[in-house]
């Protein structure tokens, strides 16, 4: 390996040699459908996961206009408006959760970034990452055969007793026995493709862990990794390990309702609140899987936008780690007025505020690193803001709920909405459209317009907050989750919410339509146009099919003291000037 | 100062509190409240500074390479390790502190069972009187002892801060003492909300009852009443109030054809319908019967089976009521007793203990249908 290969980037438009990069690298379709590449990999997930996002999206809509008022909107007979609205927000969260916000960050930003910030060619096991693609599609069949079933049911009512009924109607948890009994829902469709989405996540954990052990490049200690990479990390640490809880608990629950087993169900001589502990064990530690990405993204933005070094990079670096762990602890507080033991409910609502601190730590740090930094404004760090802003709702929100007398109250209510959808939507979210910002240059090769990019983000952070904090004073006042309908004191809340909602659907909008135009009017990317000292802003813009042609040295990844920034078209290049002496942080 | 700051959030957060648990609770939600403005302003208000401090301006020259500040410091992680953890711990503490109150019902508490179904509550009291609303005495620790018949169910009474998921195949405890009366409402009765909070199916957001908080005169007054009602009314009565009372009201309509999720229950009664297995069924008392306490046995067609059982929670006395007002709302039920020609009775000696003969007479109407459920 020569040395010349650590300066790969002295003129800063430059295209790979051959003029021959990943998206040009075979024209058929399956070279895209079969491919091993890990960015086209993630180009795929880009377009599925979206689909999957807008979907989500319109059952969100669905929601929040039948919610406009508290009579039937959306249809003029009480039971079918309920029935209609059940189905939606199930949807909602199925999708959303399973669909979208757990392949989100990994599988789109991290399959095209992590090997490009390695150095490495691809990832550990190209085949995986097909397979776990293959998954991914292979469980949103699932749903989408529920939903065509629901749509078809409606349509001609026969049809239920030819294929049993359609859509699905036990909100995301599927808590039995209400999924094991209700005649009026697909559940072991949905179910069985929750089951395959969950091996879409853990093949892609999986592969993380061992592309990150095995694939590192020279000179990248674990100390010296991009802190995205940690959050990925520890991410893929908790899909290994947590989903395939998921995976049994819905095949005891399939096995339940096909079999009659009694497991879940108390008439069968089950026990349902055994189901809440098997699903909470998946589905709290995945609220991590969810975050952790997120809080990675905006280290990356925070500190390359800034200008400066990362501040207290072991304490976010293990923060994530020690969330990941921890995570693992708490999912009882999920069950406080379920009936679980007095004791069991202090224990869990103590581990529970652990996490805060953590989180709390990464927060502290990130507003830390804009301290004496040479702040650039571009759309990603737009974003990042936006993140931290939200998420410091979100995260001081759930000290109300870690509370156990308090969260007696406020469980089950809109408060718990609008918690969650301040960490998921808002924080997740955010840096996820943060995160795609930043790389998009390097994706598509083209630079997005940054005053359109902006005005986006700021509408839609608009319409998040008005669409989300009036949730949590109804919710406080005590409107329950879930209600098609609801009593007349809570209608101003509502509607409130309601038009937040279609604002931030318009800034959604405006987001797809300025990445979109960016593909057609948008100006050639520079090979590193934010001066970023991690690896894949070394590569070729696009990277070439197999990345880098001699494997990048690593340095410390926030160290921006030889880059020069040169014009708009060129953006920054790499000077002859040593790196900074290099410190433990 | 907190209580002070809670009069300022009063209008905007929380409701009034009219249990014991509730100032303790809102205690805590308000310290947590203005905790976390104070830490939200001061995160969010640094990060504004700093941005705009900090912000590159076009033109500028970029930051000269080397002048990096530091980029850690163990004891700034300390301190925003440690100080958050103190208010933390506090915020653990006070809400166990809360939490075992709540769960640890005082033994001299009045007991009343809580039942729920898909879509309704029944609240038994000792006496055996029973109401599909709460009725509480003030400042007496009431124990409620909750169960369900089908999925699980929520109760949740946000003026109480009291909420337990209603649980098959177990019994889940908690406990209440009112202490503020219930403001009046818009249809000029005193009550507060009480909520299902577990989602349980279609109905889910009508899951809804009252609660009323009565001084102990006017409670003793209405539990005698409550238990007692029922054998001083006219079955025809006892039976309109009953479907309201027992949940019937959420499936059924008493409108022609207007499904809610069952058949409409207007000229039900006498028909013949169609069932899901292809035979023809006329409803009689038998198979009105039959439909309360086994809803499987023969399910209409069109309709799923999905109405829970009956049995065990409703008296012959009260089945036979809600047949009877059944048959009132349908065409082929029989005639008001004032529409039947006395043959017994000489003209102006009419009696109404005298109906069931006359009902008998009655070609259409089938024969003393009250005494032949009765048999069951």
């Amino acid at each position: 390996m020569s040395t010349a290969t650590i300066h790969p980037g002295k003129v800063g438009h430059e295209p790979a040699p051959s003029g021959d990069n990943y998206l040009n690298h075979g024209r058929s379709f399956a070279s895209w459908a079969l491919t091993l590449d890990h960015k086209r990999i993630a180009l795929l997930y880009l377009v599925g996961v979206m689909s999957a996002y807008g979907l989500g999206g319109f059952f969100a809509l669905m929601l929040r206009t039948e919610l406009f008022t508290a009579a039937p909107t959306l249809m003029s007979d009480p039971a079918r408006a309920w029935d209609f609205y059940n189905q939606m927000f199930t949807l909602h969260g199925a999708v959303m959760v399973f669909m979208f916000i757990i392949p989100a960050i990994p599988a789109i930003l991290g399959n095209f970034a992590l090997p490009l910030m390695l150095g490495a060619k691809d990832v550990a096991f190209p085949r995986l990452n097909l397979a776990s693609f293959y998954c991914w599609v292979g469980g949103g069949c699932f749903f989408v055969i529920v939903l065509l079933k629901g749509i078809l049911n409606a349509l001609f009512p026969a049809l239920a007793s030819f294929w049993g009924a359609g859509g699905l109607e036990t909100g995301w948890t599927f808590y039995t026995p209400y999924s094991t009994t209700t005649t009026n829902s697909a559940v072991v469709e949905a179910t069985f493709g929750a089951f395959i989405l969950g091996f879409s996540s853990i093949l892609t954990g999986l592969n993380f862990i061992a592309t990150l052990h095995m694939l590192r490049p020279k000179g990248m200690t674990w100390f010296r990794m991009p802190l995205f990479l940690w959050a990925l990390y520890a991410t893929s640490v908790i899909q290994i390990l947590a989903t395939p809880v998921l995976a049994i608990t819905l095949l005891l629950l399939i096995a339940e309702r096909t079999l009659k087993i009694g497991i879940f169900d108390s008439s069968l001589g089950g026990d349902p609140v055994l189901y809440q502990h098997f699903f909470w064990f998946y589905s709290h530690p995945a609220v991590y899987i969810m975050i952790l990405p997120a809080m990675g993204v905006v280290s990356e933005l925070v500190s390359t936008f800034s200008r400066r070094h990362i501040f207290g990079y072991k304490f976010i670096a293990m923060s994530s780690l020690a969330i990941a762990f921890v995570g693992f602890l708490v999912w009882g507080h999920h069950l406080f007025v379920s009936g679980q033991s007095p004791l069991a409910n202090s224990i869990f609502s103590f581990l529970t505020f652990l996490v805060a601190v953590p989180s709390a730590i990464k927060t502290f740090n990130w507003v830390s690193t804009l301290y004496k930094g040479d702040i650039h404004l571009h759309t990603p760090m737009v974003y990042a803001l936006i993140m931290i802003f939200l998420f410091t709702i979100g995260g001081l929100t759930g000290l109300f709920l870690g509370s156990i007398s308090l969260d007696i109250h406020l469980t089950d209510t809109y408060f718990v909405i609008a918690h969650f959808h301040y960490v998921m939507m808002g924080s997740t979210l955010f840096a996820f459209l943060g995160g795609l910002y930043y790389w998009w240059p390097k994706i598509t090769g083209k630079m997005y317009n940054e005053r359109f990019g902006s005005t986006a983000a700021i509408i839609a952070f608009l319409g998040m907050n008005l669409t989300f904090f009036p949730q949590f004073i109804m919710g406080s006042q005590g409107m329950p989750r879930r209600y098609a309908t609801y009593p007349d004191q809570f209608t101003i809340y509502h509607q409130l919410s309601t038009v937040g909602a279609y604002i931030m659907g318009f800034g959604m909008f405006l987001v797809l339509l300025n990445l979109i135009s960016s593909l057609r009017n948008g100006r050639p990317a520079p090979k590193n146009p934010w001066g970023s000292n991690s690896l894949e802003w070394q590569a070729a813009t696009p990277p070439p099919h197999d990345n880098f042609p001699v494997t990048p040295e690593a340095g410390d990844p926030y160290d921006y003291s030889q880059w020069d920034y040169v014009s708009p078209e060129v953006g920054y290049v790499k000077s002859d000037r040593p790196p900074a002496p290099y410190e433990s942080h | 100062m907190i209580p002070t700051l809670a009069q300022l959030g009063k209008r905007t957060w929380m409701p009034d509190s009219a249990s014991t648990f509730g100032p303790d609770i809102d205690f805590l939600f308000y310290f947590i409240y203005w905790i976390s403005a104070a830490a939200f302003i001061l995160i969010i208000a640094a990060m504004i500074y700093l941005v705009l401090r900090y912000r590159h301006r076009p033109g500028a020259p970029e930051r000269p390479p080397g002048a990096a500040p530091a980029a850690h410091s163990t004891t700034l992680e300390l301190t925003w390790s440690i100080v958050p953890s103190i208010a933390m711990a506090f915020m653990f503490w006070y809400g166990f502190r809360g939490f075992v109150d709540m769960n640890t019902p005082p033994d001299y508490a009045m007991e009343v069972q809580v039942t729920g179904i898909k879509w309704a509550w029944t609240f038994t009291y000792p006496n055996g009187a029973s109401s599909p609303d709460l009725h509480v005495p003030k400042d007496r620790a009431v124990k409620l002892i909750l169960s369900s018949q089908d999925v699980i169910h929520s109760i949740f009474v946000p003026a109480f801060r009291m909420k337990k998921d209603v649980v098959p195949g177990r019994y889940n405890i908690i406990w209440v003492k009112a202490d503020a009366d219930a403001p009046v409402r818009s249809d000029g009765q005193n009550y507060f909300d009480l909520y299902c909070t577990e989602y349980c199916g279609t109905n889910h957001s009508n899951m809804r009852s009252r609660v009323f908080v009565h001084d102990s005169t006017s409670f003793t007054k209405w539990l005698d009443e409550a238990a007692n009602w029922i054998k001083d009314a006219k079955p025809v009565d006892a039976g309109k109030r009953l479907y309201n009372e027992k949940g019937c009201a959420q499936c059924h309509s008493t409108d022609e054809g207007k499904v809610i999720v069952g058949p409409s229950f207007k000229n039900n009664y006498g028909h013949i319908h169609d069932m899901r297995d292809g035979s023809k069924v006329t409803v009689d008392e038998n198979y009105i019967r039959e439909s309360i306490l086994v809803p499987g046995a023969k399910v209409r067609a069109g309709f799923e089976n999905v109405m829970p059982s009956f049995q065990g929670r409703l008296k012959d006395i009260e089945i036979t009521a809600i047949i009877e007002w059944l048959k009132s709302q349908s065409d082929k039920g029989p005639k008001p007793l004032d529409e039947f020609p006395n043959l017994d009775a000489k003209p102006g000696e009419s009696k109404p203990g005298d109906a069931k003969p006359a009902e008998a007479a009655d070609a259409s109407a089938p024969s003393n249908a009250p005494s032949n459920v009765e048999k069951h």
